[in-house]
């Protein structure tokens, strides 16, 4: 008995091993060791320093720093309602029946398998300025030209413009040029959260629909009083996925934005591209590491937060 | 009946127009990518080109190392694929058959461990790639990925609910551990390690931000890092720029036109098992 116990711990971490090993020297020792490189003034040729928690303290007075999250912030309360909402409203009207609806769902779907590397060449061509397609469209019906990616001025600051009121330059919101990757993104990832919305509508049960209709409810009370609730779950799960996604956005910014990225007037650097910058390209390596620690909390604490507010009205089965 | 009628009539025609905004991209990649130079900077543009350049397919190839790209990315695609179906399925088995100590906690770390962003482990697992003396080799690119922990959570979630009858009948006629296995787990795990692989080709395809950090000479550059780069150097010649866009994205919408229904089920079942 005892020797079968040993046999199959053995079989067990004998099957485990491989996984095991590329775990520790790709993830866990790398991420305690993350902890002592962000307490170093540690650069890729040089000396190393102990500075305690001299990166932080330097990470959080760093007025980049915050420009990055704050781009950040906008590019995510743009993003993630946006998607939300046109996906679910997409997905309700694919979930009819009706025909051609393989096409429609092709169509839509199409860009989430694409890269994000050519999907950002290409919309960077389409929002060129003298040249692309978007100016050609909109000046067809009077409209532009925008400057698209070049233009650095904060979108509410424009609409409240009439109105001669200045706002402060963290009130002015995302730029023209952030909203021109706001609108890609939204593109892109809208075909992957309506896959995920139409199968949450299709798990839920007919006879409540035909119950309903019974009982002689309209289209909007169907959809108030069961598909929202019932959908929950799911729109909930998007939520936090895409907040999550809408973080880690690097390639738009790498790619459409600049020389240097990141432009125009540092509008566009979201807070991925800042690690980027300062760990890759200044080699700053501890200071890269204190910047991923605090961005990573950050994205924890909201994720808690949204679980605490919105779980308690998730509706479950 | 009227109204039925009518409601489907806008049903469709919102469908429609939403759906050639989406589609509108795809069109202007494509046509530019058979236009002159000079034709592309034509403002107004051309809608339909005047003039079918297909030869910009041709000239892409001389401008750029553009087939050396395309198979380290398809060499490294495959390597990963590899690894990661066999740590997974071992991983998997072991979480899903086997009672050992610390099994709970050390799933529990695994799970953990996914939720931790790249950011977080990137700069030091630079450092051990440095310190290996890998960085800038396939070896940077494919190790690091041959582990993916959401393949082993699905994977394990399928094994567990494989009867327990199999396993005992399995043992009884003889098979060891691993030829259990081999000859009964993976037969029976086929839709699951087809979600996996579909996963894995397509992530592995797209990857940018780490073979953008890992690699530095042309000669094991994957396919979006050097579009990435070519982009940048080349960044009036949008005919170029465009033929490659479409040489990058065509192989994956080929898989996808091929595995249309594998895909969407699989992202769709991913996304629902959280």
């Amino acid at each position: 008995m005892r020797r079968r116990r040993l046999k199959e711990n053995l079989g067990g971490y004998l099957y485990l091993l491989p996984a095991l090993v590329i775990l520790l020297a790709f993830r866990i020792i790398p991420i305690l060791f993350s902890v002592r490189v962000s307490l170093y003034d540690w650069t890729m040729a040089g000396p190393r320093k102990f500075v305690g928690l001299g990166n932080y303290l330097q990470v959080l007075s760093d007025s980049m720093f915050w420009r990055s999250l704050l781009n950040t912030f906008w590019y995510v309360i743009f993003t993630v309602p946006i998607m939300l909402f046109l996906s679910l409203f997409i997905a309700v009207l694919l979930n009819q029946k009706i025909r051609a609806l393989g096409l429609y769902r092709t169509i839509y779907y199409l860009p989430v398998v694409t890269s994000i590397v050519a999907v950002s060449i290409v919309w960077k061509w389409l929002y060129n300025p003298e040249r692309g397609l978007l100016n050609y469209l909109l000046s067809l019906v009077h409209l532009g030209p925008v400057r698209w990616l070049e233009d650095p001025r904060g979108l509410i600051s424009i609409i409240l413009s009439p109105l001669k009121i200045n706002l402060p330059e963290w009130l002015a919101g995302p730029s023209v040029a952030l909203c021109a990757i706001i609108i890609m993104s939204v593109w892109k990832g809208l075909g992957y959260n309506i896959v995920i919305f139409l199968a949450g509508l299709q798990n839920i049960p007919h006879q409540y629909y035909e119950a309903a209709k019974i009982d002689g409810a309209g289209s909007f009370n169907l959809f108030r009083h069961i598909t929202w609730p019932l959908l929950s779950p799911t729109t909930f799960y998007i939520l936090i996925m895409s907040t999550i996604t809408a973080f880690e956005a690097f390639a738009q910014v790498w790619i459409m934005t600049g020389p240097p990225p990141g432009g125009p007037l540092g509008t566009t650097k979201v807070v991925m591209y800042y690690f980027y910058e300062q760990s890759f390209e200044l080699w700053r390596l501890g200071y890269g590491a204190s910047i991923a620690f605090i961005a990573f909390i950050i994205i924890l604490v909201l994720t808690i937060i949204q679980r605490q507010v919105l779980e308690r009205r998730v509706q479950y089965g | 009946m009227a109204k039925a009628k009518l409601t489907r009539f806008v049903i469709h025609l919102v469908l429609i127009v939403l759906g050639l905004g989406m589609f509108l991209p795809f069109y202007w990649m494509l046509s530019t990518a058979v236009k002159t130079p000079v034709e592309s900077l034509r403002f107004p543009p051309t809608l339909i080109p005047e003039q079918w350049r297909f030869s910009n397919f041709i000239e892409i190839f001389r401008e750029i190392p553009l087939h050396r790209y395309f198979l380290n990315t398809l060499f490294v695609a495959l390597m990963v694929l590899i690894g990661v179906m066999f740590t997974s399925l071992l991983a998997a088995y072991a979480f899903a058959r086997f009672r050992f100590w610390g099994r709970e906690l050390v799933f529990m770390v695994f799970l953990a461990l996914m939720m931790i962003p790249l950011p977080v482990y990137l700069v030091p697992s630079y450092m051990i790639l440095y310190k290996l003396g890998w960085i800038d080799t396939y070896l940077a690119l494919i190790v690091p990925w041959t582990v993916n922990i959401f393949s082993i959570f699905l994977l394990r979630q399928h094994i567990k609910t494989i009867p327990q009858d199999l396993f005992d009948a399995a043992q009884i006629d003889g098979c060891g551990s691993f030829r259990t296995l081999w000859q009964v787990v993976v037969p029976l795990s086929k839709p699951v390690l087809v979600t996996i692989a579909i996963f894995d080709i397509i992530s592995s395809w797209n990857s940018f931000f780490w073979p953008l950090i890992v690699t530095h000479s042309e000669s094991i550059r994957p396919l979006q890092v050097g579009l990435a780069y070519f982009s940048r150097e080349y960044s009036t010649n949008y005919p170029l720029l465009m033929a490659a866009s479409t040489l990058a994205v065509l192989p994956l919408i080929v898989l996808y036109f091929f595995a249309q229904k594998q895909i969407i089920q699989s992202y769709a079942r991913a996304g629902l098992k959280e």
